[in-house]
């Protein structure tokens, strides 16, 4: 579904992916698990499409397709989302018809018909319930006013609606108390299906203990330095990052 | 007046064609104040940028035309006045067509014992000594040109008077229509509200267009807002693009009234919005909100100022600006706060977003505190469009033109959201929908 072959990005004249190689298939669930600073935010954005990341070699190939030829909005619909580690409040803009333009940006490019109110208020009915979200938030401006941990749950729903082939959760156990984080893990296992895969990029392991993934990726300076089973986040999670250095530096 | 301008001199002259046609010309008390007004229009003259309150506001356009007050004119349909009808409630419609009142066109409706909603015109004839009484009682003071031009020329408007704890239902829309039926004319309306003590209505002014011809409209609104009683008061400016709109707003409220101004400026070549509130006793309240559109070559031009005179008044202040094009907007926010004013709460802010590169706003608060024991502060921005909102859009699928289009909207929906009446809401967000750049996509989304 997706692979990524030797990429390199630039921020602002600074290298932060430095030839960084990645497949992921259908149905599987990756987590790439690293020290602050060495990438797994600027990977996520890049893969949503955001402006300001220059790709100066390498490629990342999503179903078949050149992803980095498309934009953010093209991306979306087909099939990416990103699950913001701070999702952004957009006063005045309410949740509901931004949901609704959002779901219907997508079913118009998979060629499925638009949702009209009804329909739409009973299928985020039913999501919201699984996450256990008010449905107060519909009336309000998207994330203006949320809680830390109403933001990512906002950031779930908002996946479990439009229903993405490829998710990348950046950071998004950040700050989730422990009912929370089980909330975000069942409405992401909801999602997890064969046709899909998820990206869970985190700097810590507890959410893999609700999101058990099928591999384990250790980034470091720009680069995957180690890969394995869910195990390695057992690993990680009592060793710290410095073992994995060091391991990487002796080889 | 032999060293005045000609602009200035042209004025003086018209005074002298009209005065005696000019309603209410036989009362002397009434006559007395349009001499003294235009006599201090001959001394005044039209301010210059020299003036600090006129710094960025060139009045030149103004100045160069040679407007002759609008004569009456019947020519108007109700089909074509309709239109501007709040449709979605009821309300009490008064009717001015080129600035004088169109009885016709006008359904004030069934009202509450002892209110009055008339024409100024008609309440001068009818009423002479209740009109003495009210302007006696009002504020007086011809603060700029344009102020005391109005005052010398005013021959028509809308007199509403509430009388204590008298409460209007219904909106009280009036609404003033421009036929462009004449060349380069010159109204000067006159709103007087006078609101008893424990007295609530919400009162609306429209001002439109019929097409976009040049005129110069230059009116002035005074409330007098009794202690406990609470108005609600909406200005929806959606004049022709090619017309000259100055007005001034001036409200004196007694103890623990409220006073709320929705203020919105969506027309007009060149529109300057002067509000002044007197807050006289305590405990009373004041919001004012606003929001002006402008692209092309549009100058919109907002003053407030707000005075804090007594203890334990409250005002909360809040504009918007949207500019594009090579539009240019003016916010001056002023607050005073008086010795002995404890316990002021007084908040400011202005927010604008420049859409182009040509588009320029000059943005001030001034405030001026003289009282202890007081809350203020205030707050502008200046910025384009923030690239992380634009960037979550995106990220959910929508376009870059929707997306853009649709924080637009965002950001000037929250001054709408502020409107209490539904239907003047739903007008207001279709007037903003239809200003909106990619307006079909947005609209798409919104609705």
């Amino acid at each position: 579904m997706l692979s990524i072959k030797n990429l390199h990005v630039t921020v602002d004249g600074k290298e932060i992916i430095r030839g960084l190689n990645l497949e992921v298939k259908a149905g599987e669930v990756h987590a790439i698990m690293g020290p602050n600073g060495s990438g797994k935010s600027t990977l996520a954005h890049v893969l949503a499409g955001r402006d300001g990341y220059e790709v100066t070699s390498g490629e990342v190939s999503y179903e078949g397709e050149n992803l980095l030829e498309h934009s953010a909005d093209e991306r979306a619909c087909s099939g990416v989302f990103l699950a913001f580690q701070y999702p952004v409040e957009i006063p005045g803009v309410n949740n509901t018809y931004f949901l609704k333009a959002a779901l219907n940006a997508v079913r118009r490019h998979r060629g499925e018909p638009e949702l009209d109110a009804m329909d739409f208020l009973s299928l985020v009915k039913e999501r919201l319930k699984v996450l256990h979200m008010d449905e107060s938030l519909l009336q309000r401006a998207v994330n203006v006013g949320f809680s830390g941990g109403e933001k990512k749950r906002n950031e779930i729903f908002q996946m479990a609606i439009m229903e993405p082939k490829l998710a990348i959760l950046d950071e998004t156990d950040s700050g989730l108390d422990i009912d929370a984080l089980k909330d975000v893990a069942d409405g992401v296992n909801a999602l997890r299906g064969d046709d899909r895969a998820i990206i869970i990029v985190t700097h810590y392991q507890r959410l893999l203990n609700y999101i058990v993934p099928d591999q384990v990726h250790v980034l470091d300076s720009g680069r995957i330095v180690k890969s394995g089973n869910h195990e390695l986040a057992l690993q990680l999670e009592e060793q710290g990052y410095l073992w994995v250095r060091q391991e990487t530096a002796s080889a | 007046m032999s060293d005045v301008s000609p602009s200035v001199r042209h004025y003086v002259d018209q005074f002298e064609r009209v005065a005696g046609s000019l309603p209410g010309s036989d009362l002397p008390w009434l006559r007395a104040r349009r001499e003294s007004a235009i006599e201090r229009f001959s001394e005044l003259g039209f301010p210059t940028r020299r003036n600090e309150a006129w710094k960025y506001t060139r009045l030149a356009p103004i100045e160069k035309r040679a407007f002759v007050p609008a004569a009456a004119t019947s020519e108007v349909s109700s089909a074509e006045v309709e239109r501007f009808y709040l449709s979605e409630t009821d309300c009490h419609h008064l009717v001015f067509v080129d600035g004088h009142y169109s009885a016709p066109l006008s359904s004030p409706g069934e009202l509450p014992a002892g209110v009055l909603i008339e024409d100024l015109s008609g309440a001068l004839e009818r009423t002479p000594e209740l009109l003495a009484e009210i302007f006696a009682d009002g504020d007086s003071e011809n603060r700029h040109a344009f102020s005391a031009l109005n005052s010398a020329f005013m021959h028509d408007g809308a007199l509403v008077k509430l009388p204590k704890d008298g409460v209007v239902s219904y909106p009280i829309h009036l609404i003033f229509v421009a036929t462009g039926k004449q060349d380069d004319f010159v109204t000067n309306p006159r709103v007087v509200i006078h609101a008893d003590r424990g007295s609530r209505a919400a009162i609306v002014e429209s001002y439109v267009s019929l097409n976009d011809a040049v005129y110069f409209n230059n009116m002035r609104t005074d409330v007098t807002v009794g202690a406990s009683a609470c108005i609600e008061h909406y200005k929806l400016q959606r004049e022709s693009r090619k017309a000259f709109h100055i007005s001034e707003l001036r409200v004196h409220q007694a103890a623990a009234s409220a006073f709320h101004s929705h203020s919105f400026s969506f027309g007009g070549a060149l529109v300057r919005n002067d509000i002044r509130v007197g807050l006289d006793a305590e405990d009373a309240t004041c919001t004012l909100n606003g929001l002006f559109l402008a692209d092309g070559r549009q100058h919109v031009d907002y003053h407030t100022y707000i005075d804090h005179r007594q203890p334990r008044c409250v005002s909360q202040e809040l504009y918007k600006g949207i500019l594009s094009g090579r539009a240019r907007g003016v916010f001056n926010g002023a607050v005073y706060v008086h010795p002995g004013a404890i316990k002021t709460d007084a908040h400011q802010s202005n927010n604008n977003l420049l859409l182009s590169r040509d588009a320029e706003i000059d943005t001030k608060p001034q405030l001026e505190i003289y009282a202890d024991d007081v809350k203020c502060s205030h707050g502008a921005t200046i910025g384009q469009l923030d690239e992380n909102m634009l960037f979550y859009l995106r990220s959910r699928g929508i376009q870059e033109q929707s997306a853009r289009g649709l924080l637009v909207y965002g950001f000037a929906r929250d001054i709408i959201d502020r409107i209490e009446v539904n239907a003047i809401r739903n007008r207001l967000a279709e007037s903003l929908l239809r200003w909106l750049p990619h307006a079909d996509q947005v609209r798409k989304i919104v609705q």
